[in-house]
């Protein structure tokens, strides 16, 4: 690997990709090439101390004149926040719940990724950056996923100066797991609430900014909408959503680090409130999106029950560890006891189908077996109602097992106890069994995007002074996001990476003084009243949620774990009819001007509906397989994902087209100098 | 199954509220308590009345933004949060009250959301280790021994609620307080600042006019993470040298 591989940068180990099909013609518009303007060079691992050397600074007594507005306090928003406010910059910081501390990173469970080698089993920075990019399917940037994985032993070191509470082994010293997708041990973690720890954290150095003045927070409110000021974003409308008011706030650099946008899917494992409007409304002003259709669908999701689902559950990667993943060998079985149905009449598919990795494939391939086996009637767990393409009813078990019996005896109940046990136990909270008995039942379900906005290695948009961290950007993952890697992710960008990048920006300042009479203020401020007014005017027959949910059953059907050219043409007329039903037949009561959570919710399900469409076009034009993107037209011959790296080796970075006009496609070539593509192979 | 819910509705802060009563029909035992209110809401839309607010973000318990009195009792008749209380905790035909917290230093917002501002001050003042980015030094190099890391992992899976107030007779935050302080001064990281820590937090909690701690023990035993009420006592040795020695 590393090893025979040139790394002085200066060699490319694959030629730009030439496009040959074109299932998106007639809807979408060819740009111009985008390249990354920041994109640094050298061999790979010089590229971020050298880049960190270059970036200019900013004298600590012109910091505190100087001012960003940071939206979302997860691990990306918060981290940033605390950084930005210790480093003595005005920080304005936003989120929508009532306190930061509930930003959804909150609820990672498994652990975080850092190349420490503590297990000293042959880990290291070039190894944790070959699996990113290779679980990653080949459509990152290596430049990023190096420095990520480069900075990665930096956050284990600052999560426990602040106090997380990491696992650890008798000797006090901290103790390590293996995840999805690698062969090495390099997972810290906090039994199953590493999110939480990290979250709290991230969220207790904030709280010490906002007492030491250099942080202002802003909690129930809602950015509406990016100002930008002769090419520069310099602020944001938000919404106070307890007063109904809309507040004009105004800075020198505005970061949205605003999550992702897996609640297209109504049905996800993200948090109620989680949306995309901030990204939305950027993408609307100018800013780039990219690789939109990539999206991870998790296989260890608590299956759904029936048509009151508001949301899904995961249930850790880390039980993949240990939980053997199986159904019936044969479907009359499906209906039988588990305990009933003797070892030979099981089908551990994962060990059966990936003898090297077995149950921790990455989590893509996982998810798309259990689904195969599921439409083979091999499902366990009660069957719903699917309709197809074609329009005909069919009833199909949605589930498989994941299965601890083996672990239990191998290291006794107490011991998986110690591991697992609120996992375990919110299993049983929500579907009324005991996993400690009964084998659980899983199914994939909508986790994560790897899509989000464009940014260079900068993490700057296309717009200057926009920065965009965290899941809300496109940068690390590919196409394919590997367990443990979402933590690392957040707290790279918030800790080392923007504090370091967002300095060379500011120290173009003081900028031009700016206040609420601009007339690009008046505009943004005007464009969201007017909108809400739209939602509050309509007065139809249908609730926020029912077209939700109907969104989300299209994209699902259509844009979920295997796509195909018929299926998403299909779902893109459907979603422009839903678009127009949502325009004209929505019904948001109460008044605009007090709480009011179904504003809220429609003002983002608005959004949802366009980025939908988005998607699926994003995915019609990739005929390729490629991560979480499975186009069906491109497999092997054994049903494994076929990429096309000489037509698709670019990220698709796409321009808002205007509101009747059509979307413009930027291709960024993915050339690699430090890794060569491969077809994975987990086999 | 049929319910017939008793909830709190009050359109805002400056406004008296009252209790309303709805029945619903069409329940199942699978649903979440929240998915059962996101049903109420669905059938209030449809009439053309303002559906109820109330805060829920995350429905897998960990966030902390869900909260609701059920019965009286803060989260419902189960160890969990609201989101994960399921209605196969309930029965047919049976009447449920369902209320904001009770709390003056949780002031109403509207309906059921109340405003929790005050935790995030109590951690603004001390409720943290000080320690700026790009400052730590190796993780391994302070070995942390198990049983405290342990110890403080159990009890920082607080996760803010509020349901200890809430359930409190004198409306007091001690074991919010004292999960923070028992998390933090367990941990080598946390000593320097152990006792202005507790000094400073303790301040910061009388000062927003949450009650003193009288060892009844409803928190601890509403609390949906089970945080142990010997943090109480923790947070009291840890006041105690904290005044002794003049923090």
């Amino acid at each position: 690997m590393a090893s025979t591989l040139d790394l002085s940068g200066l060699h490319p180990t694959n030629e730009a990709p030439v496009q040959k099909s074109d299932d998106a013609a007639g809807y979408y518009v060819l740009g111009d090439k985008l390249v990354d303007p920041k994109a640094p060079t050298g061999p790979i691992a010089t590229r971020w101390t050298n880049r960190k050397f270059d970036n200019r600074l900013v004298n600590p007594a012109n910091r505190r004149k100087l001012s960003v507005i940071i939206v979302g306090t997860g691990l990306a928003g918060g981290a940033a926040a605390a950084t930005l406010g210790e480093a003595g910059y005005n920080v304005k910081s936003f989120c929508y719940q009532d306190s930061p501390r509930r930003a959804h990173s909150i609820a990672a469970q498994g652990g975080i990724n850092a190349a420490k080698n503590y297990k000293e089993d042959g880990d290291s920075v070039y190894r944790l950056f070959y699996d990113t990019v290779k679980g990653g399917d080949y459509r990152s940037r290596e430049s990023n996923v190096y420095r990520l994985a480069e900075v990665s032993a930096n956050i284990i070191d600052q999560c426990v100066a602040q106090g997380v509470p990491f696992a650890r082994e008798y000797g006090g010293l901290l103790d390590n797991r293996s995840f999805g997708g690698v062969q090495v041990s390099r997972t810290f973690y906090a039994r199953g609430q590493t999110g939480q720890q990290l979250l709290l954290g991230a969220y207790q150095a904030m709280e010490r900014q906002v007492a030491a003045g250099t942080v202002e927070q802003f909690t129930r409110h809602e950015m509406l909408e990016l100002i930008v000021v002769d090419g520069k974003a310099r602020g944001i409308i938000a919404r106070n959503m307890v007063t109904g008011e809309l507040e004009t706030h105004l800075a020198d650099v505005v970061v949205l680090a605003t999550g992702g946008y897996g609640n297209v899917f109504f049905l996800s494992t993200n948090a109620m409130g989680s949306n995309v409007t901030a990204t939305w409304r950027a993408h609307r002003k100018g800013a780039y999106m990219a690789n939109p259709c990539y999206t991870q669908i998790h296989p260890t999701c608590i299956p759904v029950t029936g048509e009151h689902q508001s949301k899904l559950t995961l249930m850790s990667e880390s039980l993949r560890n240990d939980g053997r993943v199986w159904v019936p060998r044969r479907a009359e079985d499906c209906e039988k006891d588990p305990r009933d149905i003797p070892e030979e009449d099981r089908d551990y598919f994962l060990e059966r189908i990936y003898p090297s990795f077995g149950n921790l494939v990455p989590r893509d391939i996982a998810s798309r077996q259990a689904k195969y086996m599921c439409d083979e009637g091999r499902g366990v767990g009660p069957a719903v109602k699917e309709v197809g393409l074609d329009g005909e009813e069919k009833w199909v078990r949605r589930g498989v097992y994941l299965d601890l019996t083996d672990a239990i005896k191998r290291l006794g109940k107490e011991a998986v106890e110690e591991k697992y046990d609120n996992l375990l136990d919110m299993y049983e909270r929500i579907t009324g069994e005991n996993p400690y008995e009964v084998p659980m039942r899983i199914y994939p379900a909508v986790h994560y995007v790897m899509g989000g906005l464009w940014v260079g290695y900068d993490l700057q948009t296309n717009i200057d002074g926009l920065f965009c961290s965290g899941e809300a950007n496109f940068s690390d993952h590919g196409a394919n996001r590997l367990g443990a890697s979402a933590l690392m992710q957040g707290l790279a960008d918030g800790y080392f990476v923007l504090p370091n990048t967002i300095r060379d920006y500011l120290a173009d300042g003081p900028f031009e003084k700016i206040d609420g009479s601009h007339p690009a203020v008046q505009e943004a401020l005007s464009s969201v009243r007017e909108r809400i007014d739209k939602l509050m005017s309509i007065n139809g027959t249908r609730s926020v949620d029912s077209i939700h949910k109907e969104l989300g059953k299209i994209m699902w059907e259509y844009c979920g774990m295997e796509r195909t050219e018929d299926g998403l043409k299909k779902a893109i007329g459907l979603i422009r009819e839903l678009k127009k039903e949502f325009w004209t037949n929505v019904k948001v009561l109460g008044s605009a001007e007090s709480l009011n959570q179904d504003l809220e919710k429609a003002g983002r399900v608005a959004d949802f509906i366009e980025l939908g469409e988005l998607m699926c076009i994003d995915a019609l034009n990739r005929r390729e397989s490629c991560g979480g993107h499975f186009r069906a037209e491109s497999q092997t011959e054994d049903g494994e994902a076929l990429r096309h790296d000489d037509e698709f080796a670019y990220v698709a970075a796409w321009e808002w087209g205007g509101e009747d006009g059509s979307p413009v496609l930027h291709k960024e070539d993915l050339i690699y100098t430090a890794i060569e593509m491969k077809q994975r192979s987990y086999k | 199954m049929n319910l017939t819910l008793k909830i709190w509705r009050q359109p805002d802060a400056a406004s008296a509220g009252s209790m309303h009563t709805y029945t619903l029909e069409g329940v199942s035992e699978d649903m979440s308590f929240l998915e059962m209110l996101d049903l109420l809401n669905e059938q209030l839309v449809t009439s053309g009345e303002e559906p109820v607010a109330f805060d829920s973000d995350c429905r897998e318990g960990i966030c902390g933004m869900c909260s609701l009195m059920i019965n009286g009792q803060a989260h419902g008749p189960e160890v969990t949060t609201t989101c994960q209380l399921h209605m196969r905790s309930f029965k047919d035909g049976d009447t449920i009250t369902i209320e904001p917290w009770r709390a003056a230093t949780f002031p109403v917002v509207k309906d059921l959301v109340v405003d929790r501002g005050a935790f995030d001050r109590i951690i603004q003042n001390g409720g943290f280790i000080s320690a700026n980015t790009g400052s730590a030094p190796e993780a391994n190099s302070v070995p942390a021994p198990r049983d405290k890391a342990q110890r403080a992992f159990n009890v920082a899976t607080c996760i803010g609620c509020g349901a200890c107030v809430a359930a409190c007779p004198n409306g007091s935050a001690s074991l919010f307080l004292g999960a923070k302080v028992t998390h933090l001064g367990e941990l080598p990281q946390g000593q320097p600042e152990r006792y202005t820590r507790v000094a400073s937090m303790v301040a910061q909690h009388d000062a927003e006019g949450f009650g003193g701690c009288t060892n009844i023990g409803e928190c601890a035993s509403a609390c949906p993470k089970e945080i142990p009420l010997d943090v109480i006592s923790q947070l009291n040795k840890d006041l105690r040298h904290a005044m002794r020695t003049g923090h």
